[in-house]
C-alpha cells in the first residue's frame, strides 16, 4: 500500500514540477470554523529545491494520463512515461496530513485532461469540494482551470478555490500553433474573462449584502514558457501587459524551458534552460506593477530584446539620462522609484526621512541603497558640484566594473576590441 | 557616563527609561545584568524592575509613537542582543525628547537600529513559521522542537494557533528550555522536566505509527519536486541557510 502511493506522489508530483506558481499569499480564508488551515495574508515557503524554487503548496497532478499531445509538455500523449492517477482519498489524505505536519501551505492541483474537459473538471472540483466540506480544510488551494470547461463547473470551483489559473502556454498564438495545434489562446481567455467577470459581479454584490460568499478570493494568474519558441522579450512583455490589463491577473509567471525531448521545432534536449533572461523578465514585470513604469518605456521597436548584462531599470535610466541626476531631497516620489539601486522600501524611508532635514549619502547608505548603482543618478545634502553631464557608457562601465554577475563567469567590462 | 543594570526583561528596561527620567543622568550605558562587567570608572545604578513604571513609559511610547512602533520595539527586544537593548534605550529616549512624528526619521541612528533590528527578528519569525515540521507523537500531540536566533516564540503562538485549530500541538524552545502547548482551547506557555527528546526529532518509540510513512512522502515529494537542469546550489543555501537544516524533515539523512 505505501509503496503504491509512494511511487503515484513521484510520477504526479514529478510531472507537476513545470508549473511554476507556487505562491500561496493574497487570500482572506480565515480558520473560523475550527478547521485546520488558515489561508489569511501572506504566503510562506515552506522550503526551497535544490534549483532554488520554493515549495509552498503540495503541486501534483491528480493523474497524468492526457489526450493532448502538447510538444513542450512531459505527459504529452505521445511521450513514453509511465502514467498514474490519484483517487480523491489519497490526495485528501496526503493534503491533510502534510498539512498538519507544517509542510506545506495547501494544495495546487492540475490535471492531465483524461476523457473530456468537464468530466477532469468535475473530479478536480470534488476533490477540492472534500477537502473543504467534509474535511473543513481552510488552507490555500490553487486550482487549475481546465480549457473548455463548463460554465456551471467553473463557478462551483471558484466558490472553494483560492486562486486559479489557466496556461497561455507559449507567448503568441503563432508559438503556440506550432508546439500544440489542438490549443489555442481564445480557449485560455475564455475562461480567463468568465472568472474575472464572476470575481468583479461578486465584489459589487458585497458591498450591498455583507455574506456574499468567497469567489477565487486570490485572483487569476497564468504562465507563458520561455525559449521554446522565438519570441522577443518584447512580444513576451506586452502579452504580460495586456493579460494584466485585461484580465485583472495577479501574476503572469514566465518559466524558462526545460528542454525535455527530442523534436526539431524546440531547443535541444541538454539545452540550458534560459535562466538569466527568465531572471530580466521577472525584473520587468515587477517594474510595471510596483514601479509605475509602462511597457512601452522599457520595451520597444528601438529596444525589443532586455539587456543580458545590466537590468531593466538601470537599462532605462541609461538610455533616459536626460531625467537624471534626481535631487533625493526634493523629487516626487514616482522619480525617487525610477532611479537604479532604490526599492520601493527605501524610497518610502527616503520620503518619511527627508521631512526632518535633507538626507547625506552615509544617511542613504544605512537605509539600504545600493550605491554602486544610485550614486551615478541622485543629488543629496553633500554630493559634490558636478560640472559636466555624466556619459552612458562610462556610467556603465563604472556599475559593471564595481558589481559581478552571478549569472556570469567572466567579467563583463572587457572592452570591445573594435 | 553612568551604567544601568536590568534584569533582561521588558519590564526591566521600560523600568530603566523610567529612572533615567527620574534621576537624569548626563548619559547612560545600558546592559543586562548577565552581561554585565564593572566598569573602571563611573558609577552604576541597578535598575529595580516595576510594573507600575514600565506601564507609565510603555503608554507614554504608545502615545506618541503609534502602535507599529510599539510592536517593533517588543519585537527588536525579543532579539535578547546587548546592542539592541542600548538601541532600544535611545530610541525611547529619542521620542520622548522630540515632537511626536520624529519616530519617522530614519535619518536618526537609533530609529534605524531598531527598525533594522525589529525586521531581523521578524525575518527569524518568519522563518519559523515556515520550518516548524510537525511530529506526530503516539499520544497524538503534534510535537516540534526548535532552537531560534532569537525568542520568536511569543510573536508566532497566535499563528500557529489559528492554523492548527483542531490539533493539539507543543512547540518547545530547546535553547531557553520553555515552550508553546495548545490543548484545543489556549495557548499556554509550558515548562517540560522531561524534553521529548534531545534534537528536535522525536525517537522513532515515541512517534505515531504513521509519522514514519509521512515523512518518507514528505522526502520523496521534495525531491521529485526538484528540476535538476535548474540545478542552484547558492539560491537554495540563501533560502534554507544551513542553521535550519535540523529542522527541515526533508533535509534529514535518514
Amino acid at each position: 500500500m505505501s509503496q503504491r502511493i509512494r511511487e503515484k506522489l513521484t510520477i504526479l508530483a514529478d510531472a507537476a514540477k513545470y508549473d511554476v506558481s507556487c505562491s500561496s499569499s493574497g487570500s482572506n480564508r480565515k480558520n473560523l470554523n475550527k478547521g485546520l488551515g488558515d489561508a489569511n495574508g501572506g504566503g510562506i515557503c515552506h522550503t526551497y529545491t535544490e534549483d532554488g524554487r520554493c515549495v509552498s503548496l503540495l503541486k501534483i497532478l491528480l493523474t497524468n494520463h492526457c489526450i493532448y499531445d502538447c510538444a513542450f509538455c512531459v505527459s504529452r500523449r505521445s511521450n513514453d512515461v509511465k502514467r498514474a492517477a490519484f483517487t480523491v482519498e489519497e490526495v485528501v489524505e496526503l493534503t491533510m496530513n502534510f498539512y498538519r505536519r507544517n509542510y506545506i501551505e495547501g494544495l495546487f492541483l492540475s490535471s492531465g485532461i483524461f476523457k473530456n474537459a468537464d468530466y477532469t473538471m468535475e473530479r478536480l472540483v470534488r476533490i477540492v469540494k472534500t477537502l473543504r466540506l467534509e474535511h473543513r480544510f481552510n488552507g490555500y488551494i490553487h486550482l487549475k482551470t481546465i480549457p473548455g470547461a463548463s460554465p456551471e463547473l467553473l463557478t462551483e470551483a471558484g466558490l472553494y478555490a483560492d486562486r486559479m489559473s489557466i496556461n497561455l502556454e507559449m507567448p503568441t498564438e503563432a508559438g503556440l500553433k506550432l508546439l500544440a495545434p489542438e490549443k489555442s489562446h481564445e480557449d485560455v481567455k475564455k475562461p480567463l474573462g468568465f472568472i474575472k467577470d464572476n470575481i468583479t459581479a461578486l465584489a459589487d454584490q458585497r458591498k450591498i449584502i455583507k455574506r456574499t460568499p468567497k469567489f477565487v478570493p486570490a485572483g487569476q494568474s497564468t504562465q507563458m514558457v520561455i525559449g521554446a519558441t522565438p519570441e522577443t522579450d518584447m512580444e513576451i512583455m506586452y502579452s504580460a501587459d495586456a493579460y494584466y490589463k485585461n484580465f485583472d491577473l495577479k501574476r503572469v509567471y514566465y518559466s524558462g524551458y526545460v528542454p525535455i525531448s527530442f523534436d526539431s521545432r524546440m531547443p535541444a534536449l541538454g539545452t540550458q534552460p534560459p535562466l538569466l533572461r527568465e531572471n530580466r523578465l521577472y525584473q520587468t514585470d515587477w517594474l510595471m506593477r510596483f514601479y509605475g513604469f509602462d511597457v512601452t518605456e522599457l520595451l520597444n521597436v528601438r529596444h525589443p530584446h532586455l539587456d543580458v548584462d545590466i537590468d531593466p531599470k538601470l537599462s532605462w535610466a541609461l538610455r533616459n539620462m536626460e531625467q537624471f541626476p534626481v535631487d533625493i531631497n526634493t523629487a516626487d516620489y514616482r522619480m525617487i522609484l525610477r532611479i537604479p539601486g532604490i526599492g520601493v522600501t527605501s524610497a518610502k524611508k527616503i520620503i518619511a526621512a527627508r521631512k526632518f532635514g535633507r538626507l547625506r549619502q552615509d544617511q542613504l547608505k544605512a537605509m539600504g541603497v545600493a550605491w554602486n548603482r544610485a550614486r551615478h543618478f541622485i543629488r543629496c545634502a553633500d554630493s559634490v558640484y558636478r560640472l559636466n553631464d555624466p556619459d552612458p557608457v562610462q556610467v556603465k562601465g563604472l556599475i559593471l566594473g564595481e558589481s559581478s554577475s552571478k549569472y556570469l563567469k567572466v567579467a563583463q567590462n572587457q572592452l570591445a576590441l573594435f | 557616563m553612568e551604567t544601568y543594570i536590568f534584569d533582561g526583561t521588558l519590564q526591566g528596561l521600560l523600568t530603566a527609561v523610567f529612572d533615567f527620567y527620574e534621576f537624569k543622568p548626563a548619559d547612560v550605558k545600558l546592559v543586562c545584568a548577565k552581561n554585565y562587567q564593572p566598569a573602571l570608572l563611573g558609577s552604576d545604578h541597578l535598575v529595580i524592575s516595576c510594573e507600575v513604571k514600565a506601564r507609565r513609559v510603555w503608554t507614554g511610547f504608545d502615545k506618541k509613537a503609534g502602535k507599529s512602533w510599539t510592536v517593533a520595539f517588543y519585537t527588536a527586544f525579543l532579539s535578547e542582543r546587548p546592542e539592541a537593548y542600548q538601541d532600544l534605550f535611545n530610541l525611547m529616549r529619542y521620542v520622548f525628547e522630540n515632537p511626536p512624528g520624529a519616530i519617522a526619521n530614519f535619518g536618526n541612528p537609533s530609529v534605524l537600529a531598531v527598525s533594522q533590528m525589529a525586521r531581523k527578528v521578524s525575518r527569524e519569525r518568519h522563518r519559523m513559521k515556515a520550518f516548524i515540521r510537525f511530529q506526530e507523537t503516539a499520544d497524538g500531540i503534534f510535537y516540534a522542537g526548535i532552537e531560534p536566533d532569537f525568542n520568536v516564540l511569543p510573536l508566532v503562538a497566535e499563528f500557529f494557533k489559528n492554523r492548527y485549530a483542531c490539533q493539539r500541538w507543543l512547540i518547545y524552545d530547546l535553547k531557553r528550555n520553555y515552550g508553546l502547548f495548545y490543548d484545543l482551547n489556549d495557548v499556554d506557555e509550558v515548562v517540560l522536566d522531561e524534553l521529548p527528546s534531545q534534537s528536535p526529532y522525536l525517537e522513532k518509540e515515541k512517534s505515531s505509527a504513521r509519522e514514519d510513512l509521512y515523512q518518507l512522502l514528505w522526502t520523496d515529494y521534495f525531491k521529485s519536486t526538484n528540476i535538476p537542469a535548474r540545478k542552484n546550489t547558492k539560491l537554495h543555501l540563501r533560502h534554507v541557510p544551513r542553521r535550519y537544516w535540523k529542522y527541515l524533515t526533508e533535509k534529514r539523512i535518514l
